[in-house]
């Protein structure tokens, strides 16, 4: 809500500037968006008097205009405006003046006819379109006959007022007029609140007589009408006008004007019907039924149903109650009597209805957050007041009331030390109570404690602790010392699981690859990639797009959906990790349980080219030093191994291991199958993926130290030639197996299985470290334990020695 | 010519040989022809029986000497060119130093996880536990027990993806309030946690909005804990990430959750706290939402309002970041452009 500054100092007298009162609402009340005055950026543009007017020579539309702006000659001006006329006065934008979006105006020739500046809209000089009066919004606007030429126009249009937009939280539905937020300031700037009040005049016939109404008081705990007779419908006054589009509204008539001005002030938003219009006298406040219809003011259809509230009269709904009025009973040229409605609807259902028509107005956001419901009867007679005043009516005796159940203001009994043990502070009884009473607040004391009677505009308050956050943000956050809590000593240590979780990541970055964090929603397809095992998928009920609408079951393929972002940014070597969620859900269950994973993906190279290093795609044994590196960091307890696994779909069956520890697999390595590689536009791509919550439930190994040995080790080179189908792993178990005491480990130096090696077999060679930790190794005992591991090599696995 | 003479010349004769040497060759031949079993010294030598007794020693010891200068020479002359060649041979093996270092494969964790780590690390220190949370949550923890009943018009602010009626993607890490409340035992000690994780909003994604995002929330409960212990922790909390001139201001705000409820503001970096386009003039920043606990909240939990209270607050990670380091597309943390990732580095 865009609340006037000058409005606001009509109440109270204060000496501070806009912009400073703005950041005292901000921290004191609620959020201010930001300070406007309309005039700011304008300049030179002055009042016109049209002194004469005639068509353009060369023109169907423009005309030649003499005006008179206050100088010794007149300027002629060119206007295309349909509306321009003789005897008018106008806003002109002098030559060298500056108009909306700083656009500067100089003197120029039209068709050949000199114009020293510009005849001005509204909406030129800045108002929003939707703000602007009917009658001007397709031409130029025209001033009161008594504007003076010459003079700055942005006095006569309420220009140099400040504006401040509020941000009104949901509980703060008294902000969202003058009156609340004069009491507000009223507490702030520690002064009184003169507010005036209505005195409504009277004529004519008795209500009763002429209007009944028939209120369901659970959907209208407060039902009000008033009856003015004989309105004579015009434009408001100036004054008045300005108020509305300041505030964001356009000025219409007289008499919605004044409900909306009414509004604006007390916060409580009133409906002006044409009485005349009413089938009977009878309105009713009732469900629609449903097949029930209504054509609101903005000339939309609704369907109705037994969730709306409507007003009735006795053949159909004529409003959409707390919403917006229909069309059949709003005020034409034409009315003359006029039913004013004030009343509060059921925030519920007023908040679904806004929703489920679409229709949020500035009378359903007051009903969603509340009204001041001891105002209902101040807010009708106001604007019955204002009716007599401006519009010539005759206000009819009394009022019609259809439920009155105004609440019992709130009582809260507060202490003084809980006060001051939960804010920090050492305030005196005094001013607490002082910052009560200042929000117009009843406080009785004795003793320590502080009997409270809220206001009943302040429904956001219903126990101490919204009575403290009335204390503390009035005395002022900015004075709370500020500590640091004290009590019983805690211990603030990570938990296993957390070390090991920082721990896959530092290893993994070590290692070279990058973390990121990628989408843990995705599409159906994407969410049922490289399963670890089978799983229900999730979906959301509403996703907002198909890219997002599953959870995850696997973190691989949000990892590829980030390289092929980076691909298509020509970034080829991409190196990637991510620890994450992924999200099992059970056929029958509706909540899934979500494990840790962890996964990384490379393509390009991992190690950067540059002039002494050449590219090195990265390939799958480069990843498996990886996952194995990692494995070590975390001391699994148990041997990991890595068996070939050519079933997973996404996955090249010939490049893929399932990755083992203890013979329970807990993952898979290996390129991604060049299908799924087409599939995201993406290069070779090398990926893993493990279950991380297994790896933290594993036993550990824990460090310990190892006597290095003194004695010297001795290692024997040995190369033989194996069958295709023999592993690494098959020829480097035997020899742990068989290699004797001594034996101290085992190492692959050289794979061949090129030309010179017969078709269907490889050559392998290892070095074999012997090693005796507690004396010198003889020659022969190595020898002897060489021989015979040879010769198992031979007659187990078929090798022949070269 | 007596002996003596012709040692003095031998050893004339010798030192200039041995200056004239050039390389290690020469030395050694020189080295060879003076001081040799056939060589000049040891034929002076030989020729001393003729001398008188009375000579003898002195011509002895004046032999003694000569060989000893020319050893010495020789030693000399050797170490000298040795040094040569050693120098000639560095110099050859001089390198263009300005040549760049063999790169390595070097991964950096996320920015996000920088400021998760910074944050937990911070708390840690101050006796906070670390914990996590599903982020799959029931309707009862993420809204219904955080004082949002069904119906609440600040379910509205948090656009929910739901996945049944019950269950739906956590809008906040707020739940994991209602529940480590459930579960705390206060006979042990004071509640002190926090819980970082990611959240996720019906949002569509653009530079300000992402559907999925982090925050770390924040809770302390106990008999004696104040606001203004709040603002002290938000403060070190500022300061401990943004820097000592950070300064923090407390705001009215609304979360059903806390009462009273407020937003807090820190200095605007890019400005200082003068006023400029990034701040709208206001020389503030918001960076998080915070305040007392809801007494409806500890009630749901099962802990006793007229006992225990405190204050929780929420940050969001993303915003940090996005502030700190001037980031301008949120959706960047999450679209892991190796340019972006490897931007934030510095560890110094």
């Amino acid at each position: 809500m865009k609340i006037s500054y000058n409005w606001i100092k009509e109440y109270l007298d204060l000496n501070v500037k806009p912009a400073d009162l703005a950041e005292k609402i901000e921290r004191t009340s609620v959020e201010v968006d930001g300070v406007t005055t309309p005039s700011d950026g304008l300049k030179k543009i002055v009042v016109g008097h049209v002194l004469s007017m005639v068509a353009h020579p060369d023109s169907d539309h423009l005309h030649i205009c003499q005006v008179d702006v206050g100088e010794d000659d007149p300027l002629q001006i060119v206007c295309g405006a349909p509306n321009v006329a003789a005897g008018q006065n106008v806003i002109v934008a002098l030559p060298g003046s500056r108009i909306a979006d700083n656009v500067k105006i100089k003197k120029s020739k039209m068709r050949g006819v000199p114009s020293a500046g510009m005849i001005c809209a509204l909406q030129e000089i800045g108002f929003s379109e939707d703000v602007v009066p009917k009658a001007y919004v397709d031409g130029i606007y025209v001033l009161p006959a008594d504007a003076k030429p010459g003079d700055a126009v942005y006095d006569y249009l309420g220009m140099n007022d400040s504006l401040i937009d509020l941000d009104v939280t949901p509980n703060r539905g008294d902000m969202l007029s003058l009156y609340g937020t004069l009491h507000d300031l009223a507490a702030i700037y520690d002064q009184p609140v003169k507010l005036d009040h209505p005195e409504v005049k009277e004529s004519g016939a008795a209500i009763a007589d002429q209007l009944a109404v028939h209120v369901d008081d659970q959907l209208s705990p407060q039902y009000r009408m008033r009856l003015v007779k004989n309105i004579k419908l015009a434009p408001s006054p100036m004054w008045l006008q300005i108020r509305l589009w300041n505030a964001g509204m356009r000025p219409i008539n007289n008499v919605v004007d004044i409900t909306n001005y009414i509004m604006l002030k007390y916060g409580q938003p009133l409906h002006a019907f044409d009485y005349d219009k009413f089938a009977g006298e009878d309105v009713y406040v009732r469900t629609a039924k449903a097949g029930e219809k209504l054509t609101t003011l903005d000339e939309n259809d609704h369907d109705l149903d037994e969730n709306d509230i409507v007003i009735a009269d006795e053949k159909a709904p004529i409003a959409l109650a707390g919403v917006m009025g229909g069309l059949s009973t709003s005020i034409q040229d034409g009315t003359t009597t006029v039913a004013i409605e004030s009343a509060v609807f059921e925030h519920d259902h007023i908040r679904k209805a806004a929703q489920r028509h679409n229709l949020h107005t500035d009378a359903s956001q007051r009903f969603e957050r509340g009204v001041n419901q001891a105002g209902v009867q101040e807010a009708l007679d106001a604007a019955a007041q204002m009716m007599n005043e401006l519009a010539a009516g005759d206000v009819q005796v009394g009022t019609v009331v259809g439920s009155e159940n105004i609440p019992a203001p709130a009582v809260i009994d507060l202490t003084l030390t809980h006060v001051n043990a939960v804010l920090g502070t050492e305030l005196t009884m005094d001013q607490v109570s002082h910052i009560l009473e200042s929000l117009g607040f009843k406080v009785a004391i004795n003793g320590d404690t502080l009997t409270v009677t809220v206001a009943v505009r302040r429904n956001d308050i219903h126990i101490p602790a919204d009575l403290l956050e009335e204390i503390a943000r009035i005395y002022g956050y900015d004075r709370l010392p500020a500590t640091l809590p004290t009590g019983r000593m805690t211990m603030g240590t990570l938990t296993t699981k957390q070390r090991l979780m920082r721990a896959t990541r530092h290893s993994l970055e070590g290692l070279g690859l990058n973390q990121a964090i990628s989408y843990a929603l995705t599409t159906e397809e994407k969410a049922q990639m490289f399963m670890m095992k089978a799983s229900e998928p999730t979906h959301l009920a509403w996703p907002m797009t198909v890219d997002h609408a599953v959870l995850r079951m696997n973190v691989i393929s949000g990892l590829l959906d980030d390289i092929a972002y980076n691909s298509a940014r020509k970034v080829k070597d991409v190196a990637l990790y991510e620890q994450g969620r992924v999200f099992y859900r059970e056929d029958g269950n509706e909540r899934p349980s979500e494990e840790e994973h962890i996964a990384g993906a490379i393509t390009g190279t991992l190690m950067p080219e540059a002039w002494n290093q050449p590219a090195k795609p990265v390939d799958f044994y480069q990843m498996k030093g990886i996952v194995a590196a990692y494995l070590q960091d975390m001391a699994v307890n148990g041997d990991v191994t890595y068996e070939p696994n050519a079933d997973m779909p996404e996955m090249h069956p010939g490049r893929t291991a399932d990755v083992l520890v203890h013979g329970h697999r807990i993952g898979f390595l290996g390129q991604i199958h060049p299908l799924i590689a087409k599939q995201f536009k993406i290069a070779a791509t090398y990926v893993f993926e493990l279950n991380l919550q297994a790896i933290i439930d594993m036993p550990k190994q824990e460090n310990q130290y190892d006597v290095i040995s003194r004695y010297p080790a001795i290692t024997r080179d040995i190369a033989m030639l194996v069958d295709d189908d023999i592993t690494n792993e098959q020829v480097v178990a035997l020899i742990e197996r068989r290699g004797g005491a001594f034996l101290q480990s085992v190492k692959l130096f050289d794979v061949y299985d090129g030309v010179k090696v017969p078709k269907g077999k490889k050559s392998l060679a290892y070095t074999l470290t012997y090693q005796d930790k507690h004396e010198t190794l003889v020659d022969d005992a190595v020898t002897q334990a060489f021989e015979k591991v040879s010769k198992r090599l031979e007659d187990d696995l078929g090798a022949q020695i070269r | 010519m007596s002996l003596k003479d012709k040692l003095s010349e031998l050893r004339q004769r010798g030192l200039a040989d041995i200056k004239k040497s050039s390389d290690l060759k020469d030395v050694n031949q020189v080295r060879v022809q003076l001081l040799g079993k056939k060589g000049p010294i040891t034929e002076v030598l030989r020729g001393m029986r003729d001398l008188d007794a009375e000579e003898r020693p002195k011509v002895g010891a004046f032999a003694n000497e000569i060989r000893d200068d020319l050893t010495n020479a020789l030693a000399q002359r050797k170490a000298e060119l040795e040094q040569a060649v050693l120098n000639a041979q560095l110099a050859k093996e001089t390198l263009d130093v300005t040549l760049p270092g063999t790169p390595v494969a070097k991964g950096e964790p996320h920015v996000i996880q920088q400021i998760v780590d910074q944050i937990e690390d911070l708390f840690l220190g101050m006796g906070y536990q670390v914990l996590s949370g599903p982020e799959v949550e029931e309707d009862k923890y993420n809204f219904e027990m955080m004082n949002l009943p069904k119906n609440h018009p600040a379910r509205d602010m948090q656009d929910t993806f739901y996945i049944t009626k019950e269950i739906l993607m956590r809008t906040q890490t707020s739940p994991m309030q209602a529940r480590t409340l459930e579960k705390h035992d206060f006979s042990q000690g004071p509640l002190k946690m926090i819980s970082p994780g990611v959240v996720y909003r019906r949002d569509t994604d653009d530079p300000t909005h992402s559907h999925q995002f982090h925050q770390v929330e924040g809770l302390v409960i106990d008999k004696h804990i104040t606001m203004a212990d709040l603002k002290g922790t938000l403060q070190v909390l500022a300061h401990e990430l943004f820097g000592d001139k950070f300064d923090v201001r407390l705001r009215p705000s609304y979360f059903p959750f806390t009462e009273p409820s407020v937003e807090a503001d820190i200095t605007c970096f890019n400005c200082g706290g003068k006023g400029c386009k990034v701040c709208k003039n206001t020389g503030w920043i918001e960076v998080l939402g915070a305040g007392m606990v809801h007494p409806n909240v500890l009630k749901m939990a099962g802990v006793d309002p007229d006992v225990y209270g405190g204050f929780a607050f929420g940050v969001g990670p993303d915003r940090f970041a996005m502030l700190k380091y001037g980031v301008d597309d949120i959706r960047n943390f999450y679209l892991n452009d190796v340019r972006f990732l490897t931007q934030f580095t510095k560890k110094g």
